[in-house]
């Protein structure tokens, strides 16, 4: 069997097939969906940011006319502290504490308590009966106070050098000897830099429908990043066997890495189990900022030193992530993805992971690498200004290709980094002139990505066309793509290939929406399935023409023979053998299951342009162009879409959002009037450019470009404000109050 | 006590018997007349994601209680399609791939066919981005959200130039 394409699809930007869903309001997401006899599930969250839990009443709120449950932490599978159990990157140890506070609560907005009743409002009445009896302690919310040697204390079973202590963790990656390199350097810049908390900020609150038959069979509607971590995770929470929970994913509003973990469907499992009525529950906008996400807030010191000639010898990081209430910060991420677009000699890349009363992190897009990169790319800028270098020709010459081994382990293959350096420098926009109170920045960024466990069913229907089925909630576009995928391998319309998203008891196994693998790790699985399918089909005809199935070729949607030996048959097109399948051995179909790899990396390249009102202290991206090594664009509208929004939310991240605390230890601003993220008018048109350099490991050369356009961002738009200013900002959001204060310092001195 | 409501929504008449005086038009919409395409983001006036059209004017729903609307008539999402033939903002949205998840694309359409009928915004791409800012979409898709505004609005004034011609 030989498959011929001549890319008909792959590269197109063909219209997605949720489109018309989704602007004629069918399209169903996790709040739009009832069941019969539904009721409405609440949470009651501490107002204390920590505080010990001596006793819960709740025989108040249960008298309450109206409500069918309540469930606090007895009724959650406990999971010792002293034992960890994983389920991926997550510990169940802390999950079940989070989900429903157990000897503590931790953060002010932990639920306590959860209610179900016949209307949204008894269910509030009956939490407002709920007696707690709290012993406040004593909190910190900040790194800085967190780590200090008498801070209080959130988990008394931790230690870190021997002693109880809100560092979680710590991890060390080590490349030659940093004190040789930096001995040997005639330049070093060594700076701190802090960021704050940020939310994934997804329009979608987070929501789910939850039914518990009477023989413990259940069905979980909900809006996730997968279906099969909702099961795992809501199996091991509430004891039902993986068998007996089937979870649908509905359509997902946004998730950005925040709705890779469970928060409500336990809860709602229980309440409905005990109830026996299907339990739906919707967190408001406040409980969403208050008790989910975000991602951490840091603390950063960087040093790099290099050569007169602008070779870098050495380089140094120090990251303070915070984790929230439980251990788990992407400090692998900003320890680990910050050096790697380089090739240093020496590297020492340290990651500390601190606990502190504020809600558990979830991770963000390229979690913890947008952290890492503004400290790093911000410490090059002013490097390649000690050296009177370009800043992209800096880059350009330390640049990691194939063969360098990186900072975080591997050696690369071949890798685009140093394209999109080069397009960046070769841009219309590197080159154009600036305007007045304008500044321009550039910064590079690098995402792991990865591969995984996925599966996918190719079914040939009977009339001719195609049904793929795979396990990953589509949040960039993936079934666009998997139907360019699949048309092409089979050489038919794209539009006779239906991808739909199975439950997770219809499908095989598959692994998050997250990490960038979906594409990387779907079009695999799916070529095999499509493949496997085509093989079929040569058999089939192979068959009718009485000829060996190696004689048979499948090109444009038919079989032919091979060649003129072969023999002389009309094609036999996909339409033809699926109405012929009855007789042939019956229905035609394939499934695939595979643990994918040969994910790699990706590396991108930013521009930026701001201009600075020095009377209101707003800074404005102008202009922006985004470069980056995307392997092999499959659906290239969607690939720009990637890093649009990655870069919408990075400027966000840059200049307006974050998380404000009192002095009682809470959230200030737990809504979108003053968590404040970009709206169409504060973003300028964002350009692209897509460099494809194909990944060898993957049959259409694809990489993983959801993330890696988050990455470069804030130290792009910081490096053109100090252009614009000649001010070095350290600490974000570069806000309207902060850029007039470093303004009035800055005359100050004058 | 009860409250007794008449609306056109989406050009059908309908009556609602409210128990509580506080049910906004968006939970209206969504929990009792089961038109769940208008979607709710924040329930606080600041996402955008709930835009409906109330006598001509895009409103924000979750901030409108039913009870004073008595009388209105509600165009939604689910009443923009002339059958199966997408309104021109619906299908410029596919086109320029104005949405990613979709989840603040019944807003921003039903807010776009509001400023659309405004009449500032024409073919300004300035005053698009203003008129579209009251609708927050995380997906980041703006680029497309922009000239699909731009492109329906070309499109629904030739519309009606042929028809006046
Ligand atoms: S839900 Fe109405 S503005 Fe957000
Ligand atoms: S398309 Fe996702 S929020 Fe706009």
């Amino acid at each position: 069997m030989n498959v011929v394409t001549n890319n008909k699809w792959i590269g197109q930007s063909t219209i997605r097939p949720d489109g018309v869903d989704k602007v004629t309001g069918r399209a169903a997401f996790a709040a739009d969906t009832t069941m019969p006899g539904m009721i409405w599930g609440k949470v009651l969250r501490s107002p204390h940011p920590h505080a010990r839990i001596r006793g819960i009443d709740t025989s108040k709120a249960e008298a309450l006319p109206g409500v069918k449950a309540v469930v606090t932490a007895k009724d959650i599978v406990e999971f010792p502290v002293d034992k960890s159990v994983m389920l991926g990157i997550q510990d169940m140890r802390w999950m079940c504490r989070n989900v429903m506070a157990r000897e503590k609560a931790l953060f002010p907005g932990h639920p306590v308590a959860a209610v179900a009743a016949t209307s949204e409002a008894i269910a509030a009445k009956a939490c407002e009966l709920i007696e707690v009896d709290y012993e406040v302690l004593p909190w910190s919310i900040e790194i800085e106070d967190a780590i200090k040697p008498d801070a209080p204390i959130l988990h008394e079973f931790n230690t870190f050098e021997g002693k109880p202590s809100n560092i979680a963790g710590k991890m060390e990656l080590k490349k030659g000897d940093v004190a040789e390199g930096f001995a040997r350097a005639e330049v070093v810049v060594e700076r701190t830099f802090t960021t704050r908390a940020v939310h994934q900020g997804y329009i979608e609150p987070h929501a789910c429908l939850i039914g518990v038959g009477a023989d413990g069979k259940t069905t979980i509607w909900s809006s996730s990043q997968g279906q099969f971590m909702v099961r795992a995770m809501t199996s091991l929470l509430t004891g039902i066997p993986q068998s007996d929970i089937r979870a649908i994913p509905a359509e997902i509003g946004g998730g950005f890495g925040g709705k890779t973990i469970v928060y409500l469907e336990p809860l709602a499992t229980m309440l409905a189990k005990k109830s026996g009525r299907p339990v739906k529950m919707v967190m408001t906008r406040e409980e969403v900022m208050r008790a989910t996400g975000p991602t951490s807030a840091s603390t950063s010191t960087v040093k790099i030193g290099a050569t007169k000639d602008g070779k870098i010898v050495a380089a140094q990081g120090t990251f303070y992530l915070q984790a929230g209430a439980f251990p788990g910060s992407p400090i692998r991420g900003a320890a680990g993805c910050s050096f790697s677009p380089y090739d240093i000699p020496h590297v020492l890349s340290i990651g500390y992971d601190v606990l502190s009363n504020r809600s558990k992190v979830a991770a963000y897009r390229a979690p913890g690498a947008p952290i890492g990169a503004f400290a790093v790319e911000c410490v090059l800028d002013e490097l390649a200004e000690a050296l009177k270098i370009d800043p992209l020709a800096l880059r350009l010459k330390n640049a990691a290709k194939e063969g360098t081994k990186a900072s975080h382990g591997p050696v690369y293959p071949r890798i685009g980094y140093v394209e999109t350096v080069e397009a960046a420098m070769n841009s219309e926009h590197y080159k154009a002139p600036l305007g007045k109170l304008q500044g321009r920045g550039v910064a590079s960024g690098f995402w792991f990505n990865a591969g995984g466990e996925s599966s996918a069913q190719v079914n040939i229907t009977e009339d001719g066309n195609v049904v793929v089925t795979t396990g990953h909630p589509d949040i960039g576009g993936s079934r666009a793509a998997i139907a360019n995928v699949c048309a092409e391998l089979l050489g038919i319309d794209y539009r006779r290939v239906s991808v739909i998203i199975g439950d997770t008891q219809t499908v095989g196994f598959s692994n998050l929406t997250g990490g960038s693998r979906v594409l990387f790790a779907s079009a695999m699985v799916v070529t095999q399935a499509t493949e496997q399918v085509i093989a079929t089909l040569c058999k089939r005809a192979a068959k009718i023409w009485e000829i060996d199935p190696e004689a048979v070729t499948w090109e444009e949607g038919a079989a032919r023979p091979a060649g003129a030996n072969a023999g002389k048959f009309p094609p036999l097109t996909l339409k033809e053998l699926a109405d012929k399948a009855p007789a042939l051995g019956g229905p035609v179909g394939a499934s695939v299951q595979l643990n994918t790899q040969g994910a790699e990396g990706g590396f991108g390249t930013h521009v930026c342009d701001v201009e600075v009102d020095v009377d209101l202290g707003i800074v404005r991206v102008v202009r922006y162009t985004a470069v980056q090594d995307v392997g092999r664009a499959v659906h290239p509208g969607y690939v720009e879409g990637q890093l649009q929004g990655g870069v919408g939310q990075g400027i966000g991240w840059a200049l307006s959002e974050e998380y404000i605390y009192n002095k009682d230890g809470k959230v200030d601003n737990p809504g979108f009037l003053d968590y404040r993220m970009p709206v169409c008018s504060d973003l300028p048109m964002i350009d692209t450019i897509l460099v494809e350099v194909p990944n060898p490991k993957h049959p259409q050369g694809v990489k993983g470009v959801g993330e890696v356009p988050l990455v470069p961002v804030m130290a792009a738009v910081a490096n053109a404000v100090h252009n614009a200013l000649g001010k070095r900002f350290y600490a974000l959001p570069m806000s309207p109050p902060k850029v007039l204060e470093a303004l009035e310092v800055a005359q100050a001195a004058e | 006590m009860s409250f007794s409501i008449s609306l056109i929504v989406n050009g059908s008449p309908c009556d609602v018997e409210l128990d509580d005086p506080r049910v906004t038009l968006l939970d209206l919409l969504r929990e009792r007349l089961q038109l769940t395409g208008t979607k709710k983001g924040c329930d606080r006036g600041q996402c955008g994601a709930c835009t409906v059209i109330v006598d001509g004017r895009r409103i924000n729903s979750c901030l409108a209680l039913a009870v004073s609307h008595d009388g209105a008539d509600l165009l939604t999402i689910e009443g923009v399609a002339t059958g199966d033939r997408l309104h021109p903002v619906q299908a410029a949205f596919i086109t320029h791939d104005g949405l990613q998840c979709g989840f603040c694309t019944p807003g921003q359409i039903m807010s776009a066919i509001g400023l659309i009928q405004e009449g500032h915004a024409a073919d300004d791409p300035e005053r698009v981005r203003e008129g579209m800012s009251g609708n927050l979409c995380r997906c980041g898709a703006y680029a497309g959200i922009t000239e699909a505004v731009l492109d329906a609005t070309a499109a629904m004034a030739l519309t009606d130039r042929r028809r006046s011609a």
